[in-house]
């Protein structure tokens, strides 16, 4: 079938199904609401306390209940929520049994405060405790629930056995952008040939003391804590830092080939992923911006497009003085004057950076926005940055026609990628 | 699609253990089997620890190896072995085209930090705020970024230059098999020309023997080769590793005039939850896949197993069913989860470069002499909990 390969002969990559979760609540058609309403979903920290912290806010998802909270445990349930709304819209496959491979995006999972609390309690030695002390405890042989849920391949294992996915499942970081990379994965496996389909999800459920701490030792969080809500400000002149959020996007990518064969409705295309690594520092970009310049254009190359042909960015937009100026550098290197007329929005004013999520839920984001024609807006843009001279979307979503979106995603350790996609193929 | 994949090379090899840092060093070792060194401070563990190594070799700047842990300085500079090795090092020109997977773990906690917090915890008035101040104060603002998982890959992209692509993949031994798998399709595939692939572990380090321990994988009672744990219970003696490859379309290769190590004609992997016949069945379905490609007589088995029982006992039932020489690599260089599957990679085309397997270490009767030249390796890999792998590797003549 002719029409089922791209203008380079690879077959088209279509997404036949998808769920969110964020801040603003669950589901589809409840986040895009909220979006094009403006909504944010950032709150005051009631998750645990917070004496002592420069950051008190985020977009935590505190209505999915994990009691005691452990990070790996939310990251697992959003993950099911997201992937579970995926897998029902797509229809494909059996109730576990999906005919794919699993990527999944996911934080770094790791003991947590009350695994070590509990080993402690365990040891019996108050004053003195140390890892020998804990070791001397694990010999108990009481806690292999701790091994299992703290591994790195846990959250994936439990998933795959959930969803009955097919082969070993792939757990990935790269940073911020793993979502992206998740969907990338599942785009180039289905290109390959290995096969038709494959569920690519990301999520994240990091909001505890120690994750916030870590980001706030190295200044990257908004301290804006008096008004929340008002927190995230990508790209105006104040913005001060990212706040640090929750989420799950999930992603039933099909061969087009197959989706048109078992019927299945095809709710946009995958059209082209691009990377290029930055290594000029481990947090900070390239003043020349040839990392983020270059994947974008990869991402381009890969879709067979040119710069005229998109007319909307879905930005990275973390709301740092550094990411937003870069991303704006690129944009306008990649795009010349048109940057500045091409909307360009920023989720992450409403629902925070979720992380290793985000890069899955902004494309679950960008697929609705080709499909209902209205873009999200910018919110909390009061006080536009010079420097930026881009059309954010301000404050108000907009009706628009779009046909083709990027959606950048960059991290720490040089991690850029950028999704192309677009409408469904006529 | 195996009629139109592309041929892929090993073109290069960067590997650093216990054993030593380099082909000659670990052949030598493998060779003379000698008792691998053990580390005495993580008695009753135990714990093969990293050959000293001169870090200004590969990484040349202090304030580098000073932003990294243990882990990321062990892979930095098995990675620029690596990069030496395929003849590519500091060619800016392709280390911006070269794609890069790793497989990784994370950093090491500050294990002073913890204690001090777990010690105060108790006696503490208000705990939560107790431990917000503690972290506030105590944490390094950059060990954040010692113990993110990408951050190998950051900083090989930093330290060597490589920025094609960069993507980490995580999950123990699986994501050292898959980092290879994903690799190699995407040469095969069209979709890659050059890539490194691998990963890196530092075992000398408590927070992860707790991770193991509370799971009950950890050998005690002194060491053993790994066929021959089962007395004590089974299970692993961890050791720090670091190994990368350079895998390359064959045109590619042919190209810059690069000499090929081995030709890597397969990588598989699989998830079994384990229930008993599991691990037998998935290596079984594996086996089918390359067992077009063997040549019988001049194939032989390197092996990852871990020595944790009840995964050791399965292969090696299913490898004495296939009845091919065999030998783990376990006994010498220990285990090292994310870069073990591809450290036995790289030890399989020392082994097809010499024409020649390294003798038994092992009494138990599994590892016996090879009569005749290896010209295919099997390299399996049955991780401690989940990760099942097969790769073939093959001489290029």
């Amino acid at each position: 079938m002719a029409t089922s390969r791209d203008s380079l002969g690879r077959p088209i990559v279509v997404v036949t199904g998808m769920g969110v979760i964020t801040s603003l609540g669950t589901g589809k058609s409840d986040n895009w609401q909220k979006l094009t309403a403006g909504q944010s979903g950032i709150r005051r920290i009631t998750r645990f306390a917070t004496e002592a912290l420069k950051t008190t806010v985020s977009g935590a998802v505190d209505f999915v209940p994990v009691e005691p909270f452990c990070s790996s445990e939310l990251t697992e349930r959003l993950a099911e929520i997201a992937t579970e709304e995926a897998v029902a819209q797509s229809g494909l496959g059996t109730k576990g049994n999906f005919p794919g491979p699993l990527f999944l995006a996911v934080a770094p999972v790791e003991i947590e405060w009350l695994h070590r609390e509990a080993l402690a309690a365990e040891s019996r030695s108050n004053d003195t405790v140390g890892y020998d002390d804990l070791l001397r405890a694990t010999a108990s042989g009481r806690f292999g629930a701790i091994h299992d849920r703290c591994v790195f391949g846990s959250v994936a294992e439990h998933l795959a056995d959930t969803f009955g996915t097919q082969g070993s499942p792939i757990s990935l970081s790269t940073a911020c952008a793993s979502g992206a990379s998740a969907i990338q994965l599942g785009l180039e496996a289905i290109r390959r040939g290995e096969t038709d389909a494959a569920l690519c999800v990301a999520a994240d459920g990091s909001v505890n003391p120690e994750a916030l701490i870590r980001f706030s030792l190295l200044s990257a969080l908004s301290t804006a804590n008096e008004v929340p809500e008002a927190a995230a400000k990508p790209f105006s002149k104040n913005r001060d830092g990212f706040v640090m959020a929750e989420g799950a996007g999930a992603l039933v990518l099909e061969s087009l080939e197959a989706a048109q064969a078992r019927g299945a409705k095809i709710l946009g295309v995958i059209e082209g992923c691009g990377e290029m690594t930055d290594a000029f520092h481990r947090t900070r970009s390239s003043p020349d911006g040839k990392p983020i310049i270059g994947c974008i254009r990869n991402a381009l190359t890969d879709a067979a497009l040119a710069p005229e042909d998109i007319d909307h960015i879905n930005a990275h937009g973390t709301s740092t003085p550094e990411n937003d100026k870069m991303e704006a550098m690129g944009m306008i290197a990649v795009f010349g004057e048109r940057a500045k007329t091409i909307p360009t929005s920023s989720n992450k004013s409403m629902i925070g950076h979720t992380l290793s999520a985000a890069g899955a839920v902004e494309a679950v984001i960008s697929l609705m926005t080709l499909d209902h024609q209205r873009i999200p807006p910018t919110i909390n843009y009061k006080l536009p940055d010079p420097a930026i001279p881009l059309d954010v979307v301000p404050n108000v979503a907009r009706d628009a026609r779009v046909t083709h979106v990027i959606s950048n995603s960059f991290g720490f350790g040089g991690q850029n990628v950028s999704l192309v996609m677009g409408r469904e193929p006529a | 699609m195996a009629e139109t994949a592309r041929e892929a090379w090993i073109t290069g090899i960067g590997i650093v253990s216990c054993l030593g840092e380099g082909p000659d060093a670990h052949w030598q070792a493998l060779n003379a089997g000698a008792p691998s060194p053990i580390a005495p401070a993580f008695d009753p563990y135990i714990v093969h620890p990293i050959a000293p190594l001169d870090l200004d070799k590969q990484i040349p700047k202090k304030g580098d190896q000073r932003q990294m842990e243990a882990w990321q300085r062990i892979g930095t500079y098995a990675a620029g072995l690596a990069l030496d090795s395929a003849g590519v090092k500091g060619n800016a020109d392709l280390l911006t085209r070269m794609d890069m997977i790793v497989a990784a773990g994370g950093g090491e906690r500050d294990i002073a930090v913890d204690a001090a917090i777990l010690n105060g915890l108790p006696k503490a008035p208000k705990p939560a705020a107790f431990l917000n101040e503690r972290l506030m104060s105590d944490l390094r603002p950059t060990l954040f970024l010692a113990q993110l998982s990408n951050l190998l890959a950051g900083n090989i992209s930093i330290v060597h230059g490589v920025t094609g692509s960069s993507r980490t993949f995580m999950g123990e031994e699986s994501a050292g098999v898959d980092a290879v798998r994903i690799a190699l399709s995407r040469v095969a595939a069209g979709q890659s020309e050059i890539g490194l692939v691998g990963g890196a572990f530092n075992a000398e380090r408590k927070d992860m023997l707790l991770l193991m321990d509370a799971g009950g994988f950890l050998l005690r009672g002194g060491h053993a080769p790994v066929w021959q744990r089962a007395a004590k219970g089974g299970g692993m003696a961890l050791g720090s590793l670091g190994a990368f490859l350079v895998v390359e379309s064959k045109d590619h290769a042919q190209k810059r005039g690069a000499t090929p190590l081995a030709r890597l004609t397969a990588v598989l992997s699989d998830r079994s939850r384990r229930p008993a016949g599991a691990i037998s069945a998935s290596l079984a379905r594996m086996w089918q896949r390359i067992a077009p490609n063997l040549r019988p007589g001049s194939h032989a088995v390197i092996s990852g197993t871990t020595g944790a029982e009840p995964a050791i006992a399965e292969e090696r039932a299913f490898l004495e069913s296939v009845g091919v020489p065999v030998r783990a690599t376990g006994t010498h260089i220990g285990h090292g989860f994310e870069p073990q599957f591809v450290m036995n990679i790289a030890l399989a085309t020392l082994a097809l470069k010499h024409q020649m397997l390294f003798p038994p270490a092992d009494t138990s009767g599994i590892e016996q002499p090879m009569q005749g030249t290896p010209a295919q390796v099997i390299v399996t890999s049955v991780g401690h909990w989940r990760g099942e792998g097969i790769a073939l590797v093959e001489a290029v003549r």
